[in-house]
């Protein structure tokens, strides 16, 4: 069995991409009180000074949804959320440079 | 359907205390995490481990599967003792399914319910589901249309949780990255008592190409060049991925030297460019005429590359 017809619409979750608290809130799924919390956690970082005013950028989307499920799987609070994706982060870079690195060195 | 030997699978003995069952689904719950994990099946093994806990957790339910006996082997071809849905499945009758294998099913019965573990507090929105799509530099540029096939759980008229395959067009954007995530919105798993479905969300990884490479948006060819191309400078055309480019050697270049074509990169805001990096090689000298003319080369312009490196 196949469904071929409906091609869904594809979002790039990038830097460009702009969303208010309740777009953001409405893609991820959660309560924007979940989102507040995230970002007086510093785990997001939205540009704008107060809730209303707030864009968040499309690697948000991934980092609140990355957020929802280890919170739900691993039983983590905010601040070990905040240490997770950080350190999940940096190694996603770490392992792009290395292979950056080593297509460099084995031309 | 296959034996699913969950002791195996947690990777303790059939005699562990409910406390050392817990500590090594914890770890694996760690390791396996499809958010946390890069293994290729992470996804796939945390369902396993999740469900191995949910049984050997609660102590009726590890009692049920211990009463299949030893005999059975993980990935056995399996079926229920006789008489077994009487014995016991009145008592899980009411068991939401979570994802769970036809092997569970078979044991703890079954009844309409959702695919989540997202089970705790009867979740109405599916899960999410991620992953990898690998695509060619030309269609990061050009963006285009392509077609996956998805393993997705779906519950059939029996209740029973079956792997379906799935056909999904994806639109691929202009001018995506690696690295970068697509979302798919509801193309994830189904929800449960009405929910929504959950996101499909994809992982762009490009595929090698055999001229280009990306950094970003910024694309690097390594162009040979000729000695005298080097020296003299000359004007080349040079492929990029909108299509061939003018590209001026500026005389006196060397190997290893980096040029910029702007904007020539992947689109976007801003686009990428792309950069040229030279490689000179030397032509063989494979007769005499060619060693003679090295040789004069060697006379009129006596030249140390190596001066004033130590070397």
């Amino acid at each position: 069995m196949s469904e071929h017809s409906l091609i869904p619409i594809a979002e790039i979750l990038d830097e460009t991409l702009e969303l208010s608290l309740s777009d953001l809130a409405q893609r991820g799924a959660v309560h924007i009180e979940i989102i507040i919390e995230l970002v007086e956690e510093g785990v997001l970082e939205p540009a704008g000074k107060y809730p209303e005013e707030w864009r968040f950028s499309g690697p948000d989307l991934v980092r609140l949804r990355r957020a929802i499920n280890l919170k739900r799987d691993l039983e983590l609070n905010l601040p070990g959320i905040a240490l997770a994706i950080d350190l999940l982060e940096e190694l996603d870079a770490l392992r792009a440079k290395l292979e950056r690195l080593e297509r460099h060195r084995f031309r | 359907m296959e034996y699913k030997d969950y002791y195996k699978i947690l990777g303790v003995e059939r005699t562990a205390t409910q406390d050392e069952i817990k500590r090594a689904y914890k770890k694996l719950a760690r390791k396996y995490h499809p958010d946390v994990s890069k293994e290729n099946n992470a996804e796939t093994r945390f369902k396993e481990v999740n469900e191995a806990y949910h049984v050997l957790r609660d102590k009726e339910k590890r009692k049920a599967y211990d009463q299949l006996g030893t005999q059975w082997k993980q990935g056995q071809e399996f079926h229920p003792p006789p008489g077994w849905e009487t014995r016991f499945q009145e008592g899980f009758g009411a068991e939401d399914l979570g994802g769970f294998s036809d092997f569970f099913a078979e044991i703890f019965g079954s009844r309409p319910g959702g695919f989540s573990y997202e089970r705790r507090d009867f979740h109405m929105r599916g899960e999410d589901l991620h992953a990898g799509i690998e695509i060619s530099l030309e269609e990061a540029y050009h963006g285009g249309t392509r077609t996956l096939s998805l393993q997705t759980p779906e519950i059939n008229g029996q209740s029973r949780v079956r792997q379906h395959t799935r056909q999904l067009n994806v639109q691929i954007p202009r001018g995506v990255c690696e690295g970068q995530h697509i979302r798919l919105a509801s193309q994830g798993g189904p929800g449960t008592g009405g929910g929504p479905s959950g996101d499909l969300f994809l992982q762009v990884v490009f595929a090698p190409h055999p001229l280009f490479h990306a950094d970003g948006r910024d694309i690097f060819l390594e162009l040979p060049i000729t000695p005298w191309e080097a020296a003299l400078g000359t004007r080349l055309k040079v492929p990029t991925l909108g299509g061939k480019v003018e590209l001026t050697i500026p005389a006196g270049s060397q190997s290893g030297r980096k040029l910029r074509l702007r904007e020539r990169g992947l689109p976007g805001k801003p686009s990428g460019n792309q950069y040229i990096i030279l490689r000179i090689e030397t032509p063989a000298a494979n007769n005499d005429k060619a060693r003679e003319l090295y040789r004069k080369m060697a006379e009129t312009m006596p030249f140390n590359p190596r001066k004033g490196r130590g070397i």
